[in-house]
Parts: structure tokens; C-alpha cells; sequence
């Protein structure tokens, strides 16, 4: 079981408010990622669930139970960090043993459920090394072994492939994607980076300055973002934002339109210039500047052979352009 | 310093250094075992004559030179605990967020920059004289009687004085050291239900050995030749109870005017220190490699 209630839970840092009154609640076997830009108070979050951060106010429930003031070791959480914060003199073996033996576990069950870890996890041949001879990818697995031999009612994840490269960033994220498919287990997640929350979650909290924007799956923030903040977070490349005279014409503050959603084609009302065109064979981003307009991204599927300079005109997808009023909340 | 020619323009560059630095060490070295073998009194100057190892023989025969070298030895072990053991627990308090830490650091690193003899006087004359001394009023303001520390216990006395100069030594190093331990280690460590025992003796004890080690290498290389502290203090006494094996050498040649006597004994003493030195490395010097 998994399932963790945050009610009207408040961090303050001094005079800072890190984390304004908060409510949420992650279901039991979710995938849950926290995305929102640095400093918009996700770790501070992930770290008052862990108990690492004392809250200020509010209470913290899982599984019913009120955890609000139990010792992080009490709360059956496991938590991967950031730098993975493996113990560098130990063996990878006894990394992944630590925390059965502080539970006081036998040998013979530390060995079982270290070997188990190391099997689900492809170490078993790097049982005997210190995390020192290991590269990125294998030092991010003992710390999800060291993880997983807890059995915890949820893992905590904090940011936990920014510290690898973009290759083998997007392995570890389909191997703890599908680690999340075996074990079934809640898993909260935090990162800066909308790729890998679009990618690994079931829900998504888009955070802003300590709020919670919006909570949806992947899909429903993409398809309804509920204002500019979640509209230009979630998607790659982002969304355009027009705003002044043309926005007006259609009745709001802020026009959005994402780059997949303009068209190059003949007669569009948009006309513009081309100024940078990136060809990634699959797709091509092109920013053109429109007249009276600003500068849009867009994204044409294949190859392209417009280049700078070239005269474009732009038409956007019927039924795909999103409003926004004044205060930024979207317009239904 | 890649290609050969610039290596050896290096060499060239640092051999006057060098040498000078090996003429320094060897030139003393030299004499020192050149009067060794020589029969060689400063009341009979100019009657010089080959000794062979008769120095070297006497030096050891003497009853002396066992207790000397015992003296050595547990002074350079009892100031390496109360340093290493102090120095971890006063590097943890001074590690805890609390009001005038600055201000605390310098002091506690005050005791380093207090020379030996005076520290030493200090010691003797304000603290353990047995008459005017502190220890002494707290013993008779609780109605004891003061204890003569210098007298009774003399090698335990000059133990404590001389750890309290090479404490802030150890704490610093050990300090600092401790500032480096990565926080989410901890953090992780706590997560993983470690009790504040647990995290010292499987994150934070390993995390200092090699500041341990080096603790141990440094001070046991100025320990083994304490000095001062001795002389300005017990003088040796009473008896050998606090001669070591500097002082002997110091009392051979100096009170007793045996200059062949006292050289033998600082070739012993050399002799004696490298011996020391290879135990150490052989049995710590692993934690120094990364």
C-alpha cells in the first residue's frame, strides 16, 4: 500500500514562504512526477513527504496513518537522490544491504534480497565493486536497489538522471518506467525536465512558486492546459504565446498555438520570414518572424527544405488554438 | 612538462633546491654518525679518539634508554588518543550550527600558536603546582588533598600537556574534514533508518580515516621528539619517570658532556623513528591512497 494525503501542508523558510497551503493526494500504486522549474519548491516538497523537512503546518497521511511528525525511517519510504548519495566506501553489496541492516535483518535475508535487487536490476556482476568503479548509470541503479530492498510503501525520486548524460538518461527512464510496471509500487517523482514527466507519468503536478497549477495525466495537460504557466511548461518545443491585436481578434488576452499546430501553407494568414530552420530529419523546427505578430516556433513532420530567408505563410489547425484571459486562466 | 626537453630544463630548474636541501639534512646526519663512533667528552676537548660501537653499547646497556624508550612510546600513544578521540568529538560539536561559531573556531585553535615552554610553564605553575595551582584549590575547595601532578604522575601530566597544544591541530583537520561529508549521505542514511550511532560509525567514522591517518602520521612525527614540555617541567624526573628518548640524548651529551654518547643515541633514536614510521605507513598509509 501507497497511498499519501498532503493536507494544507506549508513549508516556511524564515520569512519565505517556500510552500503556501497545499493539498494533494497520490493514489497507491500512481507515478507521480512533480515537474515545475528550479526553485518552484518540488524538492522541498518530495522532502517534507520524506520527513527530511519538518512541515510548518498541515498534515502528512500515509496510508491513513498521520505521519506528519515520524522520523523519516518510520514512514516506509525509500528515496533516490540526485547524487545518488551511495556510501563511497562501501561495496555495492553493502549499499544495497545498509538499510536491512540497520532493520536488523539475518544475513542470509540481507544476501536473498541483495541478490533479488541486483537480478531486477542487472548488477549481480558488480556486487563485489565500490560505487567509485561504477559509471553513472550503474551508481543510479544501486541507489534504486538500496531503494528497493526496503519494499517501501512508495519511492521518492529527486531529480534522479540529471547528473547523467542524454543517452543514457532516456535508458534509466524507460528502466524505472518499466521498474514502476513490475513493482507496482507509488512512486513520486520530481524533475525539472517536462520530457521525462510526460514520458513516466500516470499524473502529473505541474508546481509554480510552491502552487500547484494543475494535476492531470500527461495527455489532459497537453490537451488542456488550465493556464500560460502549464501551457508553456507542458510540450516540446513550447507553446507560442501571441498576444495584442491578434489575440484580440479572437476574444482573449493571450493566444496559444503549439508549434505541431501550425501548417506551412499556401495563403495562410500568418505571413513571416524564416529565421533559424533546425533539421532533426524526423522533424524540422523552423522560428519564423510573422509581421505584427512575433516570433513563431514551428514544427513541420520530416524534411524541409526551407532555410533563413525563406518567405513562409502560416496557417494554424482548426479547433487547436488555446485563450487565455487577461489573469492567464485558459478560456474554455 | 610534456616534452623531454622541458622536463629537463625542470630538473635543471629545481636541482639547486634540491641539493640544497639534501646537503641540510645530510650534512648534520653525517657528523652526527661521525661522532657516534668517536670517544668524545667536552670536559677533555681535543682528546678525541676512535670509539668503535662502545658508544652504541653503552647507550643501550644503560638502564635508562629502556625506560627512555617506554616513555617515548606511551607518550606518543597517550597524546595520539586524547588528540584523535578529542579531536572527532570536539569536530562534531564545532560542526553544529550554534551562535558565534567563528568566534569559537579561533579560540578553540588558540592553544596550536601557544609555544611549548610557555605552554608548559603554564601548565606547571598555574594549574598543577600543588601550592598555587587551580587543580590544587579545587581539591581544597572540596576538601581533598592536591595532588602533586608533576611529581606522582609525571609522564601522565606531560601526556595531558602536551594533547592539549595538538588537540586544535586534530580538530581542525578533522573539522574540515567533517564539513566535506556529502548532507545527502546523511540523508539517505537516515532514510534507511540509521540512529545517530549507526551514521557515525558507518558514514562518518570511515569519511574521517584518512584525516585520522593524517592526524596520526603528522603528530607522531613531532611527538616522538617532545622536548621542551619535558625540560621545563620535570626536568626528566623524578628519576626517568619522564625521560624520553629525545631527552636522554639531550642529558647525555649535555649534562654529562658525552657528545659520542649523545650521537650514538640520536643515531638510535633515527634508527628508532623509521622504524615507527614504516609501521605506521605499512599499517594506516592505505587510507592516504584514494
Amino acid at each position: 500500500m501507497g497511498q499519501i494525503t498532503l493536507s494544507s501542508v506549508t513549508k516556511v523558510f524564515g520569512d519565505v514562504t517556500v510552500i503556501p497551503p497545499l493539498d494533494l493526494t497520490i493514489n497507491d500504486g500512481e507515478f507521480v512526477v512533480f515537474v515545475g522549474p528550479s526553485g518552484c519548491g518540488k524538492s522541498t516538497l518530495l522532502r517534507l513527504i520524506a520527513g527530511l523537512e519538518d512541515t510548518s503546518s498541515g498534515k502528512i497521511l500515509i496510508d491513513g496513518q498521520d505521519a506528519t511528525d515520524a522520523a523519516p525511517a518510520k514512514r516506509g519510504l525509500a528515496m533516490v537522490f540526485q547524487s545518488y548519495a551511495l556510501y563511497p566506501h562501501m561495496s555495492v553489496r553493502k549499499n544495497i544491504a545498509f538499510p536491512l541492516k540497520m532493520a536488523g535483518a539475518s544475513v542470509e535475508e540481507q544476501n536473498r534480497k541483495v541478490e533479488n535487487a541486483a537480478r531486477i536490476l542487472n548488477l549481480s556482476s558488480y556486487l563485489e565493486r565500490r560505487p567509485g568503479q561504477l559509471s553513472g548509470g550503474q551508481r543510479q541503479r544501486v541507489a534504486i536497489g538500496r531503494a528497493i530492498v526496503r519494499e517501501p510503501a512508495a519511492f521518492l525520486f529527486d531529480e534522479p538522471l540529471s547528473n547523467l548524460d542524454a543517452a543514457l538518461r532516456v535508458t534509466m527512464r524507460q528502466e524505472i518506467s518499466e521498474l514502476h510496471q513490475n513493482l507496482k509500487t507509488t512512486m513520486i517523482y520530481v524533475t525539472h525536465d517536462q520530457v521525462e514527466a510526460m514520458t513516466m507519468a500516470d499524473k502529473i503536478v505541474v508546481l509554480n512558486a510552491g502552487r500547484i497549477e494543475q494535476v492531470g495525466s500527461p495527455l489532459e495537460l497537453y490537451r488542456n492546459p488550465q493556464n500560460l504557466f502549464v501551457a508553456g511548461f507542458i510540450g516540446s518545443p513550447k507553446m507560442n504565446f501571441i498576444t495584442g491585436a491578434e489575440a484580440a481578434k479572437h476574444d482573449c488576452a493571450t493566444l496559444g498555438v503549439r508549434p505541431e499546430h501550425l501548417d506551412v501553407v499556401e495563403g495562410g494568414p500568418w505571413q513571416g520570414v524564416v529565421g533559424i530552420a533546425e533539421h532533426l530529419g524526423s522533424d524540422t523546427f523552423l522560428r519564423v518572424h510573422v509581421e505584427g505578430i512575433g516570433d513563431l516556433t514551428v514544427r513541420v513532420s520530416g524534411e524541409m527544405g526551407l532555410h533563413h530567408g525563406d518567405r513562409v505563410s502560416l496557417a494554424p489547425q482548426a479547433g487547436k488554438l488555446y485563450r487565455f484571459d487577461a489573469n492567464g486562466k485558459a478560456i474554455a | 612538462m610534456a616534452t623531454e626537453h622541458s622536463r629537463t630544463a625542470a630538473r635543471l630548474m629545481v636541482s639547486p633546491a634540491v641539493i640544497l636541501l639534501f646537503l641540510w639534512m645530510i650534512v648534520p646526519l653525517a657528523m652526527t654518525v661521525y661522532f657516534s663512533f668517536l670517544r668524545y667528552n667536552l670536559l677533555n676537548p681535543g682528546m678525541e679518539s676512535w670509539a668503535g660501537f662502545s658508544n652504541y653499547t653503552y647507550f643501550l646497556k644503560q638502564a635508562a634508554f629502556w625506560d627512555a624508550l617506554w616513555n617515548t612510546l606511551t607518550l606518543v600513544v597517550g597524546v595520539l588518543i586524547i588528540t584523535v578521540v578529542g579531536g572527532i568529538a570536539l569536530a562534531l560539536l564545532l560542526d553544529q550550527p550554534f551562535f558565534g561559531q567563528g568566534i569559537v573556531r579561533v579560540m578553540v585553535i588558540a592553544p596550536f600558536f601557544v609555544m611549548p615552554t610557555v605552554s608548559a610553564l603554564v601548565w606547571k605553575n598555574m594549574f598543577m603546582n600543588p601550592v598555587n595551582g587551580m587543580f590544587a584549590h579545587i581539591a581544597k575547595f572540596f576538601g581533598l588533598q592536591p595532588f602533586d601532578f608533576l611529581s606522582h604522575a609525571p609522564l601522565a601530566s606531560i601526556i595531558v600537556i602536551v594533547a592539549w597544544s595538538w588537540l586544535p591541530f586534530a580538530t581542525l583537520i578533522l573539522l574540515t574534514a567533517l564539513q566535506s561529508l556529502d548532507r545527502e549521505q546523511m540523508e539517505a542514511a537516515e532514510m534507511d533508518g540509521a540512529n545517530w550511532i549507526n551514521r557515525f560509525i558507518y558514514l562518518t567514522l570511515p569519511h574521517l580515516t584518512r584525516s585520522i591517518t593524517v592526524v596520526i602520521l603528522i603528530q607522531t612525527i613531532f611527538l616522538l621528539s617532545v622536548f621542551a614540555e619535558i625540560l621545563v617541567t620535570t626536568n626528566g624526573g623524578p628519576g626517568t619517570a619522564s625521560t624520553n628518548l629525545p631527552y636522554l640524548v639531550y642529558a647525555q651529551s649535555l649534562l654529562n658532556f658525552d657528545v659520542g654518547g649523545g650521537s650514538a643515541g640520536g643515531i638510535i633514536a633515527v634508527i628508532l623513528a623509521n622504524i615507527v614510521a614504516i609501521f605506521l605507513m605499512r599499517m594506516i598509509g592505505k587510507n592516504l591512497e584514494a
